[in-house]
């Protein structure tokens, strides 16, 4: 691919970017700060890319260490933000919704 | 020959279509993460893409190598999966950004991988490759160490306060001054792994610098800030490699994270330049703060008994929260606390401060695991006028954002802070394990106020024994 085409996908990505989180509430800062930098652990692609060309024992735990290092980035970054939002789960919508909610458990009229 | 399936399977159009997917998911998934009904759905429809796009580039013909593929991906999973269950809910900034760091190496790695083949391979690249390898190395390098030093100091291995050393600006700048003109020998003709690892380190040693004298305050920007590099590096890495994903993933990020980081550092009323430069405190201001208003005052202490019957005859209660509460793990105790309160007719509410606790969303976090009902928290701009009409606040572990020097006191560190406004209620509680000053390392006058008084010790033992007295009023 050539560099004018490459260069065309990032700027267009990036304004992507900037409008998926143009209006977001206090609350969900931190998730989704967690959840994006999981999705930058894709860099983990570049690693499985390269390692399979890597020559010599140093290249190759670089690459391993990489590859490590990316997956940790993937794996404990969507974990982490899961067991955040875990907890907004049996939270009472606000009223305001307007969604159509399931009858409440016994627990919540309990309450 | 090949199957036809199997040509199919690896053709690299096909592959693309997979990361096309792989991006849709991710931005649909980032979109459901803006609302709360939508949020946890979010995070596992991004998962799924990342899941598609690493999967289409196991397919990929060239990539060799599957048995130290599978050795990094099981070292990862194994320190990465304990990691994110079992870190308790108080230390997930720091797991944030520790996780950050390791992308950021992630990238620092994969660009100095890459040089090293290339030079095995008839010498530097074409510049289209190797001005991203540089600018990945240099990003990656200072999002790591970047990401550690957060990490060290919100773990408290490192002191939270501000760390400076002499001419701190002008070693960073010959730091990053040292980076650039190894990148660009190297562009200009150098072929020398020595230059290359010469911008590593310097790069490593301008994230440790650059870091190290930021207040603890000021952390959660600079970890969105680190994240939002991150990115950028990846997306770098990305047009080296010519791989769309990692340059749409990463920019993705580079962006949003931009996005996040302002709104984070808006909600504290500081500049991103501003905090980079040197956190609160920075200026030898440190001492110097609310000094004036406490002079020869003294701070009044209370006992359990006392503070249960303000509490029990008060119509109207609001607790502020900090990030004493989450260290204390003191939510579930908190919330039986407001239902016995509620039970007797007073109105209870939480007064939720942007930055409270260590990151934007950590207090809402903790106190909707304790089942407190959404609309009893109440964000800051909501609250500070109902203070005038409130009988009683109860200030949990929180400290700066209390602190009414960020409104009066000109000359103090965080003067221009958006702050709760606790001092106008009727009579203000503070619950504190000891006279220390808060996170950002300055004293608060709140303290000295007529009507505050304080309550030492632990923050659930506190809450606990409060919570006794007050059944038996």
């Amino acid at each position: 691919m050539d560099l004018i085409t490459e260069l065309t996908i990032l700027v267009l990505a990036a304004f992507v970017g900037f409008e998926v989180i143009s209006k977001v509430p206090n609350t969900l800062h931190t998730p989704l700060m967690s959840a994006t930098n999981a999705i930058h652990g894709i860099v983990l692609l570049g690693g499985i890319l390269i390692i399979g060309a890597a020559e010599g024992f140093l290249s190759n735990a670089i690459l391993v260490i990489a590859i490590a290092f990316g997956t940790i980035n993937v794996v404990g970054g969507f974990l982490v933000t899961d067991r955040m939002l875990e907890m907004f789960k049996k939270r009472p919508m606000p009223p305001a919704k307007g969604e159509v909610k399931p009858a409440p458990t016994k627990a919540e009229i309990g309450q | 020959m090949t199957l036809p399936v199997a040509s199919f399977l690896t053709d690299l159009d096909f592959i693309r279509v997979l990361y096309i997917v792989a991006f849709v998911l991710f931005i649909v998934g980032m979109r459901m993460l803006t609302k709360p009904s939508t949020a946890r759905q979010g995070n596992m429809v991004a998962a799924v893409g990342m899941a598609i796009a690493v999967v289409a580039t196991l397919l990929i013909e060239s990539v060799g190598d599957y048995g130290l593929i599978a050795l990094g991906i099981a070292i990862g999973t194994i320190v990465g999966v304990p990691a994110a269950r079992q870190v308790r809910m108080t230390a997930m900034p720091q797991m944030v950004a520790l996780f950050n760091g390791v992308g950021g190496g992630a990238v620092a790695l994969i660009a100095w991988g890459e040089y090293r083949h290339a030079l095995g391979h008839g010498g530097n690249p074409e510049l289209d490759t190797l001005i991203p390898i540089l600018f990945a190395a240099i990003v990656g390098s200072i999002s790591f160490w970047g990401s550690n030093i957060a990490f060290g100091k919100l773990q408290e291995i490192i002191p939270g306060k501000p760390i400076t050393v002499p001419a701190q600006q002008v070693v960073n700048a010959l730091l990053l001054l040292a980076a650039v003109a190894a990148a660009i020998a190297i562009v200009t003709g150098s072929e020398s792994q020595g230059l290359f690892i010469l911008i590593l380190v310097a790069a490593a040693v301008l994230g440790n610098m650059v870091v190290l004298p930021i207040g603890g305050a000021d952390m959660p920007v600079v970890i969105s800030l680190l994240n939002a590099l991150t990115g950028l590096s990846a997306a770098a890495a990305g047009i080296a490699l010519d791989n769309t994903a990692l340059i749409v993933g990463g920019i993705i990020v580079g962006a949003s994270g931009t996005i996040l980081t302002n709104l984070m550092a808006e909600a504290m009323n500081r500049s991103i330049p501003n905090i980079v430069a040197g956190g609160f405190g920075g200026g030898g201001t440190g001492g110097g703060g609310g000094g004036a208003d406490t002079d020869g005052k003294t701070a009044k202490s209370t006992d359990a008994a006392d503070v249960a019957i303000q509490l029990a005859y008060a119509s109207r209660v609001v607790i502020a929260p900090g990030y004493g509460l989450a260290v204390a793990q003191a939510q579930h105790t908190v919330r039986e606390l407001a239902d016995e309160l509620e039970k007797r007719g007073v109105d209870v509410s939480y007064a939720i401060h942007p930055v409270a606790g260590r990151m934007p969303g950590h207090m809402n976090v903790l106190l909707a695991e304790a089942d407190v009902p959404y609309d009893a928290l109440k964000e800051m701009d909501e609250i500070n006028p109902e203070f005038a009409q409130t009988d009683v606040t109860l200030v949990i572990g929180a400290n700066d954002v209390t602190n009414p020097a960020a409104r009066e006191d000109e000359g103090s560190p965080i003067y221009g802070m958006p702050i709760l406004d606790v001092d106008k209620s009727g009579q203000v509680i503070v619950l504190k394990r000891s006279m220390n000053t808060g996170f950002a390392g300055i004293d608060n006058p709140l303290f000295y106020n007529d009507n505050t008084s304080l309550l030492f010790g632990d923050a659930k033992a506190s809450v606990a024994d409060v919570l006794t007295e007050v059944k038996n009023v």
